[in-house]
């Protein structure tokens, strides 16, 4: 029986090593301490209203974020901006809307209830502006590159001269991190880029590490709501478990004895 | 049914269930004669039953926000994991709920290959496990679809194109099956149209499994037919209801740990970005529980044969009850053929490991030894060791084992008590 056991262990550990193997492909990833990892993992709050900073400032003039509403930037487990607060933030973006009554269409200033405005009226204008490439949406992007965090948290800082004889075309810059080492991104950040209004540093590692926390709870809103919840129930697993465990026993011995 | 006329004791209870028989039913299930020597590996048969009932009630609720559309479909997730009540939980649940769904599975058929389960008089038993596992994989193959990332829309593209390998009527079944010359949004739909029916088809082979199975009764791991109901056996309620609830506990906790600490790390990052037929991903590769059969299928250079390697890799199984010539059941008693059963094991293993891998270098040739050496275990090494091999005397019952030599009596004996 031990044997299988260690069988089981064995291949349970082959399928996150593969996992783990497709992810870490090449260079190991920097690494950074994450507030929202862990059995009771949350956010750091200050953290994610910076990223949010950067992100509105820098990435979204390039990058998208269709799946998220400025509602959300209100709610319970996100930046827990105040109500009037995301209200302010949306009314500085401009959304079309309509038909009116007249048949007309018109613009109007974003709602919380309105999904973040695109930089770009659609992918192929986005392409057009960006050399051909499509700057991803951000939405998920924590979650659709191997690596997530780490991953994404790396090539913002993995920007680097390349090494001799790699020559690269015009428009396409060197990271040490990028899949293929290959962007057509710029660098996006540098240290003083955007002033943090709660006296934070806006040192580069700074700004990388709060708008990859801001692109973590993107990706995953409920994040602290899975990990509060995951606790209370594997707790009442385990302590349900023991208790049939006991009943189980209990049971058992009324035959164990005859045998 | 039991051996007993089940007799119900209110006026109301005799006259239902003189009409339908229900109570006698529920009689049976509960008094079903076990075997009282069964281990931990039989209770999988009930949490098989539990992730089968958590993926269709989780997948209905899941299909009321979800919209099969090629333009709505990745959208409709995201409403799901973002704006519906729990659908965070719903879909993780129903996502994981497929990996645990296939780690249950595997275990409950090396479980049979081991104790020779599959054996006389459990054919009927066994090939219907069969169709299920079957089935199982076309159903997780198109829910893996449904979310319209960029592996589901590729995966789906490489396995309809399997198809293709069919000489002259091919292009047109891959054609028929798309409907349309692409993966596109006709395949998507008629894809979530089968995604909703397979596991009803499933449940109703399930009733078939367990009905088959309460005609002989369970296998047990001495693998010797007892006497029903005797002093070898306990009824189904309490004894194997409690220790059934307190495996799935068990399985549950392991389950939890995935949705709610990793609820990705079983799927593939390429899958939440939205599907994009002018975008090819690296590497394509379906979730785990298919890799040993992509790797078969990989193994051979030539894609008709590989289609027909990968198919007769799981088919194969179906003829397992005729293949394996050894009257001796249990494993236990069969000292080669543990040790065959172990290096399948690794076998399997090894074939799941490269399929992950890039089919190149040394990854295929591992491939190639691993898919022959698969099919000789069935093909060569089981008729042959039926006939060849020495096994150890059997015990008179599972009780009383008398003949066996005295290390298996301890061994006998040890296993008697439930942990």
């Amino acid at each position: 029986m031990k044997n299988i056991s260690k069988i089981i262990f064995i291949s349970l550990f082959l399928f996150v090593g593969t996992h783990q193997v497709n992810s870490a492909e090449k260079v190991e990833l920097l690494k950074t301490d994450w507030s929202f990892k862990g059995l009771l993992g949350k956010f750091d709050r200050g953290s994610l209203q910076r990223g949010y900073q950067v992100y509105t400032e820098v990435c979204s003039s390039c990058h998208s974020m269709k799946y998220v509403s400025y509602r959300n930037l209100a709610e319970e487990g996100g930046p827990e901006f105040t109500e009037e607060q995301a209200k302010a933030i949306a009314a500085n973006f401009e959304v079309l809307d309509g038909p009116n009554s007249d048949g007309e269409m018109f613009t109007r200033p974003a709602k919380l209830s309105d999904k973040f405005v695109m930089p770009y009226e659609n992918v192929k204008a986005a392409q057009a502006a960006n050399g051909g490439a499509y700057p991803p949406d951000m939405s998920v992007l924590a979650k659709a590159r191997s690596g997530g965090v780490d991953y994404i948290y790396s090539v913002l800082l993995g920007y680097e001269d390349p090494p001799a004889g790699v020559i690269l075309d015009d428009g396409v810059y060197y990271n040490k991190y990028m899949y293929g080492n290959n962007i057509k991104m710029s660098q996006p950040l540098s240290d003083g880029l955007v002033e943090y209004s709660d006296g934070t540093v806006a040192s580069e590692e700074q700004m990388a590490k709060d708008v990859t926390t801001f692109l973590m709870w993107a990706a995953e809103p409920h994040l602290e709501s899975r990990h509060k919840m995951g606790f209370k129930a594997i707790l009442y697993l385990i302590i349900l478990t023991i208790l049939v465990y006991f009943s189980m026993k209990k049971i058992w011995s009324r035959i164990e004895s005859k045998v | 049914m039991s051996d007993h006329e089940y007799v119900p004791k209110s006026k109301f209870g005799k006259w239902f269930n003189d009409r339908l028989p229900l109570l006698s039913l529920a009689s049976h299930l509960t008094d079903y004669p076990t075997p009282k020597n069964l281990n931990y590996w039989w209770t999988f048969g009930g949490i098989l039953t539990f992730c089968l009932i958590t993926q269709i009630v989780t997948g209905l609720t899941l299909a009321m926000h979800y919209i099969a559309h090629a333009d709505l479909a990745f959208e409709s997730v995201e409403h799901i994991m973002r704006d519906v009540n729990y659908g965070w939980l719903i879909r993780y649940i129903h996502s994981n709920g497929a990996s645990m769904f296939f780690l249950a599975v595997y275990i409950h058929i090396f479980r049979s290959l081991f104790y020779g389960s599959y054996k006389s008089p459990r054919e009927i038993i066994w090939i219907i496990g069969i169709i299920i596992y079957l089935l199982m994989m076309a159903a997780a193959f198109m829910g893996y679809v449904l979310p319209w990332g960029q592996m589901s829309f590729w995966g789906a593209t490489v396995i309809t194109n399997l198809f293709s390998a069919i000489p002259l009527v091919g292009e047109g079944i891959v054609t028929w099956l798309w409907g349309g010359y692409s993966v596109d949004n006709p395949t998507l739909t008629r894809f979530f149209t089968l995604h909703y029916l397979i596991p009803f088809l499933i449940l109703g082979l399930v009733v078939l499994h367990i009905w088959a199975l309460h005609v002989p009764g369970n296998n047990n791991p001495v693998g010797i037919d007892i006497k029903k109901p005797s002093k070898d056996t306990v009824p189904f309620h309490p004894y194997i209801v409690i220790k059934d609830g307190f495996a799935l506990l068990m399985f549950m906790i392991v389950f939890a740990f995935f949705v709610f600490y990793s609820p990705n790390i079983l799927g593939h990052a390429d899958n939440y970005i939205e599907a994009n037929p002018m975008v090819t991903p690296a590497h394509i590769v379906p979730e785990w529980y298919l890799l040993p059969f992509y790797a078969i299928l990989r193994s051979v250079p030539d894609k008709l044969m590989g289609v027909i390697a990968m198919l007769s890799a799981i088919l194969i199984l179906a003829a397992l009850p005729w293949l394996d010539t050894s009257k001796i059941r249990s494993a236990v008693f069969r000292p080669l053929y543990k040790q065959f059963y172990w290096i399948l094991v690794v076998d399997v293993l090894v074939l799941g490991y490269v399929g992950a891998m890039p089919a190149e270098g040394l990854y295929l040739l591992i491939a190639r030894v691993a898919t022959a050496y698969y099919f000789v275990h069935f093909l060569l090494i089981l008729p042959i060791l039926g006939f060849k091999e020495k096994t150890i005397p059997l015990p008179l019952s599972i009780t009383e084992p008398i003949l066996g030599g005295a290390p298996m009596a301890t061994a006998v004996k040890k296993k008697e008590s439930i942990d």
